[in-house]
Parts: C-alpha cells; sequence; structure tokens
C-alpha cells in the first residue's frame, strides 16, 4: 500500500491557448479531458467520476461519454479545481469511486458558448456592491490594496515588480502569453485601469482549459508517467463581497486553507521547493506570501523586488509566468495545478532542479475563497 | 433609468432601501449579544438569535479602502471612486464618495465622511458618502 491516498496520473491543458475562437468553452473542457485522460493511458470508460466549474458536471459527463458515479460541481471560481482535487481524494480513499476526471474550460477572451450564469453574481452582491459602479474583478479585487499600501507601506514599484519577476519567468516559457522582458518603468507607463492597477497590474484575459485524472496512489503504479501524489490540501471559504472582507490586509480564507494544508501534509515552509500563488491581479502574491506564511506581514512586497521568487532566487513562484504573463482565462487554478504538475514530473518549461514539494494556492472570487494543495512526487 | 445598476430589494433588505428612501441609513442590531451587522438579515450572524432590532445609524463614518476607476459604465463617468466606508456603528459597506474630486489627493483614508442618498430609479435612494462637513 502506498502511503499516498491519491495521485494525479493525468494532466493536460487545452491543446490550444490565448485566443481561440475555433472552441467553445465546452470544448475547451472536452479538449482538455481527452489529452489528460490520454496522458494518463486511459480512455473515458475508465473515468467514474468528475469534477468540473464554469459548466455542469452532466454536460461535461454526456459529452465525453461518462455514467458518473461520483460528482463535485463546487464553483466558488479560480480555485474550484484545487477543492476539486481534494474532494477527489477523500472521495476515492472512501471508496465512492476509482478514477476521477476534473476539468476546466473558460472562453474568456472569444466568449464563445458561455452561458449567463457566473457564480460571482450573488444577491447580496447585486443589492449592495453592484450599484456603485462595479463593472468586474479590476474594480473589486483592487479595493483593498490602497489599505494594505498604508499599513505596511507597499508601493506601487513593488506592485510593478511582481509583473517584472513573473516576466522572467514567462520569458522562459515557449505557452506563455507575454514573453519580452520589461522593467518597472514598463508596468507603470501601462495605461491606468483602477487606480493604483495599470494594465500589466491585472490579469490576462484568454481562452483555454486544463484537466486532471486523479486515482489512487496504489493505481497509480500503473499509470505511464510519473505519479504526482497529493500530500495535503485544505480550502476555506470567507465571503463573496470584498466589501465585507474581514482584514482589508490579509486573507482570512488564505490563512485557514494554508494553514491546514501544511499541517496535513506535515510540511514545513524550508520543505517546500516550488510555489504557485494564483495571481488575478498583482497584490495577490504579496497576500499569499504572507498569507501562507513564507514572509511576515508587511514583507512580501520586497521579498518580491529582491527577486527571492524570481528564476535563481530561493522560493520559485509562478514558474509559467502566472496569470499576469502566462495565461488567465477567468479561473486561473487549473493552471496553476498543471505548473505543479509538471514541475514534479520535471517536465516543465522553467523546470526548478530537483523539486519535490510543490505547494498550490489559488484563490477564489475576490478573495472569497482559498484553496491549497501540497503536492510531492516522493 | 440610465442603464445602470439597480438593487431589487428582497423580503430580507426592504427595511433598508425603505430607509435610504427617507434618507436614513438602517442597520440591525442583535438583541441578544448586542452585534451591529450589515447586510440585512432577520438573524444575528454572531450568535443565530432570531431577536433582533432595526436602528438609525448615525450616517458618519470613514474611508477604509477604495479604486479609482479608469472606465465609464451606465451612470458613472471614470474616474470614479468605488469604496468601502467603515460606519461608526462598526459595520463596512460599498459605497461612491462625492462632492470630493475623486484623485488620490482629495480621497484620504480614514478621512471622516457623512451619508448622503441619492435617487437612482423610482423607489431606489442610493446611500453615498461625502467628505464630513463639505457642502452638496
Amino acid at each position: 500500500m502506498s502511503k499516498h491516498r491519491a495521485a494525479i496520473v493525468g494532466a493536460a491543458e487545452t491543446t490550444l491557448m490565448g485566443t481561440v475562437p475555433t472552441m467553445s468553452q465546452l470544448q475547451l473542457h472536452c479538449d482538455a479531458a481527452l489529452n489528460a485522460i490520454a496522458d494518463a493511458g486511459l480512455t473515458p470508460a475508465d473515468i467514474d467520476g468528475i469534477a468540473c466549474a464554469e459548466e455542469m458536471p452532466w454536460l461535461v459527463a454526456k459529452h465525453l461519454g461518462i455514467t458518473p458515479v461520483w460528482v463535485d460541481g463546487t464553483d466558488v471560481g479560480g480555485c474550484s479545481y484545487i477543492m476539486h482535487l481534494s474532494h477527489a481524494a477523500a472521495a476515492i480513499a472512501a471508496g465512492l469511486c476509482t478514477t476521477v476526471l476534473i476539468t476546466h474550460g473558460e472562453s474568456g477572451r472569444s466568449q464563445v458558448g458561455v452561458g449567463p450564469l457566473d457564480m460571482k453574481w450573488t444577491d447580496m452582491h447585486r443589492q449592495f456592491e453592484l450599484p456603485y459602479g462595479v463593472w468586474g474583478p479590476p474594480s473589486l479585487f483592487t479595493i483593498p490594496v490602497l489599505r494594505f499600501m498604508q499599513t505596511y507601506g507597499l508601493t506601487e514599484e513593488q506592485l510593478a515588480m511582481v509583473h517584472v519577476v513573473q516576466r522572467q519567468w514567462a520569458a522562459l516559457n515557449p505557452r506563455a502569453t507575454l514573453r519580452d522582458p520589461i522593467d518597472v518603468d514598463g508596468v507603470l507607463s501601462s495605461r491606468m485601469v483602477c487606480y493604483p492597477f495599470r494594465k500589466l497590474m491585472c490579469c490576462l484575459v484568454t481562452d483555454g482549459g486544463g484537466a486532471l485524472v486523479v486515482t489512487s496512489a496504489d493505481r497509480a503504479k500503473d499509470a505511464p508517467g510519473r505519479p504526482v501524489y497529493l500530500l495535503g490540501s485544505a480550502e476555506a471559504l470567507e465571503m463573496p463581497m470584498i466589501s465585507q472582507m474581514e482584514d482589508f490586509t490579509s486573507s482570512k480564507a488564505f490563512r485557514v486553507s494554508a494553514s491546514r494544508a501544511f499541517e496535513r501534509a506535515g510540511i514545513g515552509h524550508r520543505d517546500v521547493d516550488h510555489l504557485m500563488i494564483y495571481d488575478a491581479f498583482a497584490h495577490l502574491p504579496i497576500y499569499g506570501l504572507e498569507d501562507l506564511g513564507f514572509v511576515r506581514p508587511g514583507e512580501a512586497g520586497a521579498f518580491i523586488a529582491e527577486g527571492h521568487t524570481a528564476p535563481g532566487g530561493e522560493l520559485p513562484t509562478n514558474t509559467n509566468g502566472g496569470g499576469l504573463c502566462y495565461m488567465h482565462s477567468g479561473r486561473y487554478g487549473m493552471y496553476a495545478l498543471q505548473e505543479g504538475v509538471r514541475q514534479l514530473r520535471g517536465t516543465a518549461a522553467a523546470q526548478v532542479p530537483d523539486a519535490q514539494i510543490s505547494v498550490v494556492h489559488g484563490v477564489g472570487g475576490m478573495f472569497g475563497a482559498g484553496a491549497t494543495a501540497v503536492l510531492t512526487n516522493q | 433609468m440610465d442603464g445602470r445598476e439597480v438593487p431589487v430589494p428582497t423580503p430580507e433588505t426592504k427595511h433598508f432601501w425603505d430607509g435610504t428612501a427617507r434618507g436614513e441609513l438602517l442597520l440591525q442590531r442583535c438583541d441578544s449579544c448586542r452585534a451591529v451587522y450589515f447586510p440585512p438579515r432577520p438573524f444575528c450572524p454572531a450568535c443565530a438569535s432570531r431577536t433582533v432590532s432595526v436602528f438609525k445609524a448615525s450616517g458618519r463614518g470613514q474611508l477604509h479602502s477604495y479604486t479609482i476607476s479608469h472606465r465609464d459604465v451606465p451612470g458613472y463617468k471614470a474616474p470614479y471612486a468605488i469604496a468601502v466606508v467603515e460606519l461608526e456603528e462598526g459595520p463596512r459597506l460599498m459605497s461612491n464618495i462625492v462632492d470630493c474630486p475623486q484623485t488620490p489627493e482629495a480621497l484620504r483614508l480614514d478621512m471622516p465622511l457623512e451619508a448622503t442618498f441619492r435617487q437612482i430609479s423610482e423607489t431606489i435612494w442610493l446611500p453615498q458618502f461625502r467628505p464630513a462637513g463639505a457642502r452638496p
């Protein structure tokens, strides 16, 4: 018996990413799913559990010819797939199913076949936030940062450095959208979107998808590729309204999720070889590094600006280029998981030498949800 | 009126929007644990008691944080601030800061604010805030 409960045995993104008007959102799910199932050396007939966001599980399952006996349609935004992974591991350990397919697909840029429903628009948001000139994540997610800047002295230059450093990673990744070198002035001269956030402090808006195949660690021994094991995971919700965030300088969902995931995995911060922190906006890695406990409150801006998360740094972070430079379809968490898996398989474009433990942390909504997965190849 | 988003009250929030139409900012307080809370609901989020009271808030608060949107949307001409106000009674709510330049220099965190009410439909008056003592 393996010491682990569950393993990722198939992982893939859509064949095309970026601007993909030739695929609907549903097809992005299915294209990624077929790639991931093939990567696992399986066929859809081997899948007996399904989890997805954006689309309803029954549609994705039926389209792929799967009759799942375990279903998870959790959709709390971009970290949903990290939750799916956690739930799938528990379901497999409980004997509810043997092999779970997790899919993401989002026609974020081309808006092909996108439904009208969106998890963000709860009634309390519609009554008490939307009427104030709100027009989407850039006008909401950015609101807490001025309080953070006043509290800790974080500067606009440090916010810009988050993009600069991730561009360094993206330069190493042929699939990344933004690869040309850029400096702080380049970021600070991009147009203002929602003060103090300029265009290059906001994520890309692209089309794409990704999928994972998860099974028991014992079954994973038969997989063609190197299994990536789930060492520990956790999740938390805070609120679906940014105005009701308890502390504008720290995410409760991040703190609760990450501390439990580290505890369950039995690891400390020094054990982490590679880190992914969902970066919908430039302040996310800053809140993330602090709330996950890698640095003390107020230190993350300088930590990133000094190069500790950059290529060659002690804590390689967002090594695919992140949502700022790699791609961001809307719910980016799947791409963070994919990069964690690639690093542990040794197949990343910007490979971290001998990476054994990768932590993947996601956000959902506007600091509304957090989910953390600790992955290992050992 | 102009394509902007207009709140649709529910049974649990109707008293709040009836209040803003009268120029009153209404909050709720738990009769058991005395917690003051927002947004409206007929039970206390701190202790789950269903015995709660509606009361009129002072309308005074402080600017907790904000962003300045540089995109026009129906009812709003850029640049305009989307702000979170911390009320004197404790709860925070989203709002706009009016009668004030929409600039980082004019919009200082923790500046004292007072509520004002703007009619945006036949029945809905939106609570907004202006610098305390500012002339409309």
